[in-house]
């Protein structure tokens, strides 16, 4: 029983932890990228088509992540080298995605009226680890981009804090205008900090597909990139932090069915409810506005 | 505005949207198969044809408009609500449940529209009173009270606001007292436009003309520097917040009230966040967000013809409404940049030219 709400609670977390954490990347080079649902929806379509016709989970997923850098290069060349405004970048970039998406869906999948039945992400048998107790059989089920986007959160946390490119990273952010008088080419640096969050999004849409629910519909992602941006402001823009969002949020996720396998008397809108809740109500005692990059949004300076 | 080059200058964004739009459907069609002027044949006689079309895009311009502006004001005042989605769907919970659990009555359909307005600005006010008393980003707030709101509805229909007979997720019907009159005859268009309208005249007065205004957009421009001038930003950042909240909640008491006639869970096919759209393609003009709601509306009946004639699926749109916003964003940068992050100010340029 435990086991099982533990592994459906990192189940629902991964997608979200993974979105969050390139959103967390590219807000601290302070680039704001509200179109993070867009690029998540573009990768969990294109590794749904990919997947389908390959027959191969892993070949689907790398066409995920391929996809979701696509829809981030795009933003990228709009907001950096053209330099729009980046919120207007990031809303087109999610209709272009939810109106894209369905609409080639419906054109090479509608017509036959079944649905999608896709391979799965295998899971990765470490050796040793299944033995460890509780926390055993919940890592041994995951797939392979769970376990990835757990050792993110460490080597995110290593690169802002122990490495001169996260320093930088960091210094753009808050300064663009000092980084850029120091000879950093700010510009490049945000542009690799953008296509890299596609990757982790499209990433992130391939594990809704392949992994969470092996089929597609329109709009699969259903907000979860909008909750990717709040996890990272709940984690106060820290990876540790971003990690304990993603976590909350999955396992309170996770409970409703629990709370259905219990029989418990709750109405399942109110269950469906409860993450939101639960994260709104955990803002209002545990306040405090943290640490946002002091020029995340700002426009580039044409650099 | 009076020189004819001024004009076109004004107008050169509206064309190049429709431009851009045509092109993209065009493109869009021959990809997925579809003879490409079909499809463009079909989405303008679907949106302005014939009266019949063109009274369902109209129908449709009103929630998009609303919630439209109620982003605008935000955006304008340096408030970032995301929100106008559950605050359009609280709106309309409360307008149906004052319009189904309290008998039927005269001048019901004015309570049911007030009621909407204020259970908006309250579901706002509840993100400005997270931000400024508990200094939590208005952002993750709305967000998070959208989903919230959506599963409230959802709930409600299945529960409280069932309707009697209990068959489906659904409320009562409303009664005819609760209903919004209707502006012409045989079609279903009804007052819900003419109150949009009147927003749009009310928000560009408020915005443009008056104190408040002046002392929302400083607040949206330099709050520090408003804070210097002696405004108190604080209380005028409430404001914003609920007249937004308002003008989303009255879109939903008007999307039930006139359109619907009662509350079911899929109300809004994402209103309040196409409305962002629309805010910014309006560039958080109230002229340009009617001009861009009524633009988006027009692509939304006429993709549903286009759907029936020439079999393509309807949500085409959307990536429509996406790549009309991007080109347009892209050709007009200069002009826009930093308009909503407020870190530069177009503004304050025209204002010194």
């Amino acid at each position: 029983m435990l086991e099982s709400f533990l592994a459906a609670g990192l189940l629902l977390a991964a997608p979200i932890l993974l979105a969050a954490l390139g959103e967390l990347l590219v807000e601290r080079a302070g680039v704001l990228n509200i179109g993070v649902e867009g690029m998540m929806l573009t990768g969990a379509f294109v590794a749904a088509v990919v997947a389908d016709s390959s027959g191969s989970a892993g070949v689907g997923a790398v066409a995920g992540a391929l996809g979701g850098a696509a829809a981030a290069a795009l933003f990228a060349w709009a907001a950096l080298v053209v330099g729009t405004d980046q919120i207007i970048v990031g809303a087109a970039i999610n209709l272009l995605a939810l109106g894209g998406t369905g609409a080639v869906y419906r054109a090479w999948y509608g017509t036959t009226g079944a649905a999608l039945v896709l391979p799965t992400l295998p899971g990765v048998p470490i050796p040793g680890v299944a033995t460890i107790p509780i926390l055993g059989p919940v890592l041994a089920s995951q797939n392979v981009l769970v376990w990835f986007a757990l050792a993110l959160v460490p080597a995110l946390a290593f690169l802002f804090r122990r490495t001169g490119l996260g320093l930088r990273l960091r210094a753009m952010g808050d300064h663009p205008q000092a980084a850029s008088s120091l000879g950093y080419r700010v510009r490049d640096y945000k542009i690799a900090a953008v296509v890299t969050a596609g990757v982790l999004a499209g990433l992130a849409g391939s594990t809704l597909t392949l992994a969470a629910t092996n089929t597609f519909v329109e709009g699969v992602t259903a907000g979860r990139g909008f909750v990717a941006l709040a996890v990272v402001v709940f984690g106060r823009w820290s990876p540790w932090g971003v990690l304990f969002g993603a976590m909350t949020f999955g396992l309170v996720s996770a409970l409703q069915f629990q709370l259905q396998a219990a029989a418990v008397a709750v109405p399942h809108q109110l269950a469906l409810m409860l993450p939101y809740l639960v994260t709104l109500l955990f803002l209002v005692v545990f306040p405090g506005s943290g640490s946002a990059p002091r020029a995340l949004g700002a426009a580039d300076e044409g650099r | 505005m009076s020189h004819p080059r001024e004009w076109l200058r004004a107008a050169a964004p509206a064309i190049a949207a429709v431009l851009i739009a045509v092109l993209f459907t065009a493109a869009l069609a021959a990809v997925v198969g579809a003879n490409p002027a079909n499809a463009i044949g079909a989405l303008f006689a679907g949106s302005v044809g014939s009266g019949a079309s063109l009274a369902a895009t109209l129908l449709r311009t009103s929630p998009l408009l609303l919630t439209g502006l109620a982003v605008m004001l935000a955006f304008r005042s340096g408030v970032f609500n995301i929100g106008a989605e559950g605050q359009l769907l609280v709106g309309a919970l409360v307008a149906t449940a004052v319009a189904t659990r309290t008998g039927a009555w005269p001048g019901q359909a004015v309570v049911v529209l007030v009621t909407g307005a204020i259970a908006g600005a309250l579901w706002a006010g509840l993100a400005a009173w997270l931000r400024e008393q508990r200094g939590v980003n208005e952002v993750i707030t709305t967000i998070l009270l959208n989903f919230i709101a959506l599963y409230l509805v959802s709930y409600a229909v299945d529960g409280p606001l069932k309707e009697q007979t209990g068959a489906y997720p659904q409320s009562d019907p409303f009664p005819a007292t609760a209903e919004l009159w209707r502006l012409v005859p045989g079609t279903r268009l009804h007052v819900g436009l003419a109150i949009g309208l009147a927003a749009v005249l009310g928000t560009g007065v408020l915005m443009s003309r008056s104190a408040l205004g002046l002392r929302l957009r400083s607040a949206g421009l330099n709050p520090r520097a408003a804070e210097w001038a002696g405004f108190s930003v604080g209380r005028d950042l409430f404001l914003a917040f609920a007249l937004s909240g308002a003008l989303a909640g009255l879109a939903g008491a008007i999307e039930v009230a006139g359109v619907t006639g009662r509350l079911y869970e899929r109300i809004s096919p994402g209103y309040g966040y196409t409305a962002i759209a629309i805010a910014l393609l309006g560039g958080l003009r109230s002229g340009g967000v009617l001009l861009a709601a009524l633009f988006f509306a027009a692509l939304g009946t006429g993709a549903s013809a286009m759907e029936r004639s020439a079999g393509i699926s309807a949500v085409l749109a959307v990536a429509i409404q996406g790549a009309t916003l991007l080109a347009i964003a892209l050709i007009s940068r200069t002009s826009w940049k930093g308009l909503a992050s407020s870190s530069t100010s177009s503004e304050a340029e025209s204002a010194g030219a």
